[in-house]
């Protein structure tokens, strides 16, 4: 029994798009979805590098989400077809790869618009759907999920449809599921109508987070999209001062006459990078001094009170977006996103969060607050109703990870949790109390992918996948793992002695003591044969109590 | 997986006992590291290692019998870990012995014994382990060096060249390793005060075990390729490794 031959491959070092933590995979680069179905086969048959697999579009997350250390990376790009259309209803279907910029550029101008953009365009179909993401209008039309039909979804067990209605379980454990319940090759979407690539913005200024959390709750269920960006430097009676951004699409008629009489442009959509970073600074550019001198002008920059103001789409959504590769700006060590979200009844953890840090003077050039709507059912989607704030914070301040540990505390506290889209750096246990459902995903998880192939870096560190080596199938040509006899170690006397009593298939140590709790599941006591998935074992991590229910 | 900032979740320690690594686990455990191999001589005092490290709070907690001088069998030591545990995120190279340099010199195969415990035995070890960090495509190797090996001094240049040695291969192993994910730090301290140096006179700028141990995980979280304690030292070695040889053996020690 041969494995598949792999996909060719490139190694490379990744990171995600805080530059933090870089592993090296092999790269495969998804140019067809056959490639997608041989890479899955391949993993599933052990071939090499052996490490299971994960899908990466764009390289948008902020952390590890899109790695997979000494095991193999789908470069899921190439598949950016449109392969239906239907400009009546308004729905497409599309390649897992095509990224929110080129479905705007296709369909604005035919007067459809995707129905939930993150700050950046550039991120991909299927990363939208692994990280069930956001934008401005979840108060309203809720997060990337709730408008998605159908997913083709690649798993180690087969290439499968799935519906919200077919099968609710598997559909909602992918969104947000962080591509490991598989590959995305495909999907369905519901998008909006509009009539102009421009929206019309309310702009005001709120003196303190008093005031912009009460004017975002008592008027944004007026708008389509809302935002509030914060200064998170400023103290005392200004503390939390903000300029809140609030619009809807603009119909032809709200436009000014060059563009009302000129219907092509007011429909047009032509991205454009302004500028680019064209090398790390070192040290970063990025600290309390620029970043105060920023906050300041562009607090001042805003009109106090500005109604009905057009503005393009590409600058109301994406404004970052026109400056190519600028988390270069955070020097060499990168940056992290702390994004998290509490209930309604829990505004004052969005207080004690921005207090503290003006405290330990971390500077966060960009802090973005807004509120959400009713989650949907993913069990790890991120969203919930109430509070959500989103700060840049650079990676080498001293004591920043004691900081976030103490944050993490107040969101778990407050029955909040934090973005996995934009992680980095949660502990597993954390992990656990801010997502309770995790279970219920790992359950589906288990259906889909029995052996765990699919993996990413996230999933390690978090728990979500075991760490070691995937199962390979037993066979002539290759030398099977050795059965654990005695582990080395003061206890190795008593595993030799309870090695020959314990059944060759068993899959668990007998009782886990103290001391052989870290090896009561390990990858190499694991039976070798294939037919094992049958009837899955649980997986081994080097913590079996996270990975098991 | 040695997250964001820095922080690795396994340690394997080679030479479990000595006190630096102990400081180092106790540096670790409170951030993220749950899973702590002590690698070292069996006895009491890596029993007293392992019991340390779970009061600091570390769910598994293993010692395994470890000598550096058995270099043949260091591979299969370290695939066993690597197959059992799974990843290791971070492995620290501890292990070694100071001598006496009096003993030494009257006593050619101790030291060489020396030079096996202090170095040939590492090389086996870290190879295994830099292959096994290859494939998993990620992990950090810190490697216990010594400003006695920047420059060795007559009064323990057996000691002197072994960090030599190790602090060569070490860099080596670094450069070698760069594009795979894997990173190697060289901690290079002064004198420490400790087991290892009771009762001798302690060198100018010397630090304690818990110091070098701040530096570590400080060099753990920014990935740096090489750390002295204190930092000062990395300019008096810097003048050092310059002065005329006549001058340099007149120094005192």
């Amino acid at each position: 029994m041969s494995a598949p031959a792999a996909p060719r491959s490139r190694r490379a070092l990744l990171t995600g798009w805080g530059r933090t933590a870089p592993t090296a995979a092999r790269v495969v680069h998804a140019v067809h979805p056959d490639v997608v179905d041989a890479a899955v086969a391949a993993a599933v048959a052990g071939g090499a590098p052996g490490r299971g697999l994960v899908a990466r579009g764009l390289g948008r997350s902020y952390g590890d989400a899109a790695q997979n250390a000494g095991g193999t990376v789908l470069d899921g790009t190439w598949l950016d077809a449109v392969h239906a259309a239907d400009l009546e209803r308004g729905i497409v279907t599309v390649g897992g790869g095509i990224s929110l910029q080129t479905l705007m550029e296709r369909f604005v101008p035919l007067g459809w618009f995707v129905p939930v953009t993150p700050g950046t365009r550039l991120v991909t179909v299927g990363g939208a759907i692994a990280a069930d993401i956001h934008g401005k209008n979840h108060h309203v039309d809720g997060s990337f999920c709730s408008h998605v039909l159908a997913v083709t979804l690649v798993t180690p067990t087969g290439t499968r449809t799935v519906t919200p209605g077919d099968d609710p379980a598997l559909f909602w454990a992918t969104a947000g599921g962080m591509g490991l319940t598989g590959v995305v090759t495909e999907a369905t979407l519901q998008m909006l109508p509009v009539e102009t690539s421009w929206m019309l913005v309310d702009t005001e200024r709120a003196d303190d987070l008093d005031d912009a959390m009460g004017r975002m709750h008592s008027g944004d269920a007026a708008y389509r999209y809302s935002v509030a960006w914060i200064d998170c430097q400023s103290t005392g009676s200004r503390l939390g001062r903000s300029v809140l951004t609030r619009g809807d699409h603009a119909r032809l008629g709200d436009l000014p006459v060059r563009l009302r009489s000129d219907p092509d442009r007011a429909r047009s959509f032509v991205p454009r990078t302004l500028a680019r970073v064209p090398l790390t600074p070192p040290g970063g550019l990025l600290n309390p001094l620029t970043v105060a001198a920023f906050n300041e002008f562009w607090f001042r920059k805003a009109p106090r009170h500005q109604v009905g103001r057009p503005h393009h789409m590409t600058g109301f959504f994406h404004p970052l977006d026109g400056v190519a590769e600028w988390n270069r700006l955070y020097g060499s060590r990168g940056f992290l996103q702390y994004q998290f979200v509490v209930g309604d009844a829990h505004g004052e953890t969005v207080r004690r969060v921005i207090e503290r840090l003006t405290e330990v003077r971390l500077a966060s050039f960009l802090a973005v607050l807004k509120r959400f709507g009713p989650g949907d059912p993913g069990p790890l989607s991120f969203p919930m109703p109430g509070w959500t704030l989103a700060l840049d914070l650079p990676v080498g301040h001293p004591g920043l990870d004691r900081l976030l540990d103490e944050l993490d505390r107040q969101v778990v506290e407050a029955g909040g949790r934090v973005y996995l889209a934009k992680d980095s750096r949660l502990a597993p246990d954390t992990f656990r109390a801010m997502y309770p459902r995790v279970d219920e995903f790992l359950e589906e998880r288990r259906r889909v992918d029995p052996a765990g192939v699919l993996r990413s870096d996230l999933g390690r560190r978090l728990g979500l996948c075991p760490t070691g080596p995937t199962d390979r199938p037993a066979g002539p040509g290759r030398k099977g793992r050795p059965a654990r006899k005695g582990r080395p170690g003061r206890t190795a006397k008593e595993a030799a002695s309870a090695a020959p009593a314990r059944p060759a298939a068993a899959t668990k140590a007998a009782a886990p003591t103290k001391a052989t709790k870290a090896a009561a599941t390990p990858a190499a006591s694991r039976p070798a044969s294939k037919k094992a998935t049958a009837a899955p074992a649980p997986r081994a991590t080097h913590d079996p109590d996270r990975t098991e229910p | 997986m040695i997250d964001a900032i820095g922080r690795p979740q396994s340690l394997l320690v080679l030479g479990g006992s000595s006190e630096i690594a102990q400081a180092v686990v106790d540096g670790l455990v409170p951030a993220r590291c749950r899973t702590v191999l002590l690698a070292g001589r069996p006895g009491p005092r890596l029993d007293a290692a392992a019991e340390r490290a779970r009061a600091a709070g570390a769910a598994v907690v293993e010692t395994v019998p470890y000598d550096t001088t058995d270099v043949a069998d260091h591979a299969k030591l370290v695939d066993e870990l690597f197959d059992r545990y799974g990843d290791i995120d971070l492995v620290l190279a501890a292990a070694g012995a100071l001598g006496t340099q009096a003993v030494l010199e009257r006593d050619p195969g101790a030291a060489a014994d020396l030079v096996t415990t202090n170095f040939t035995g590492l090389v086996s070890s870290l190879l295994a382990v830099a292959g096994r960090m290859r494939q998993q495509g990620h992990g950090r190797i810190v490697v216990l060096s010594s400003v006695a090996g920047i420059r060795t001094r007559k009064a323990n240049f057996v000691y002197g060249s072994t960090k030599a040695g190790l602090d060569a291969f070490a860099q080596g192993l670094g450069d070698a390793l760069v594009g795979t994910g894997v990173g190697v730090t060289v901690v290079r301290p002064g004198f420490v005060h400790g087991r290892m140096t009771e009762g001798m006179e302690p060198a100018p700028f010397a630090t304690t075990p818990e110091a070098v141990a701040a530096a570590v995980v400080r060099g753990i979280e920014t990935g740096a390729e090489v750390v002295w304690v204190p930092p000062v030292l990395r300019w008096v070695f810097a003048a050092l490794r310059v002065l005329p040889r006549p001058l340099w053996r007149h120094l005192p020690g």
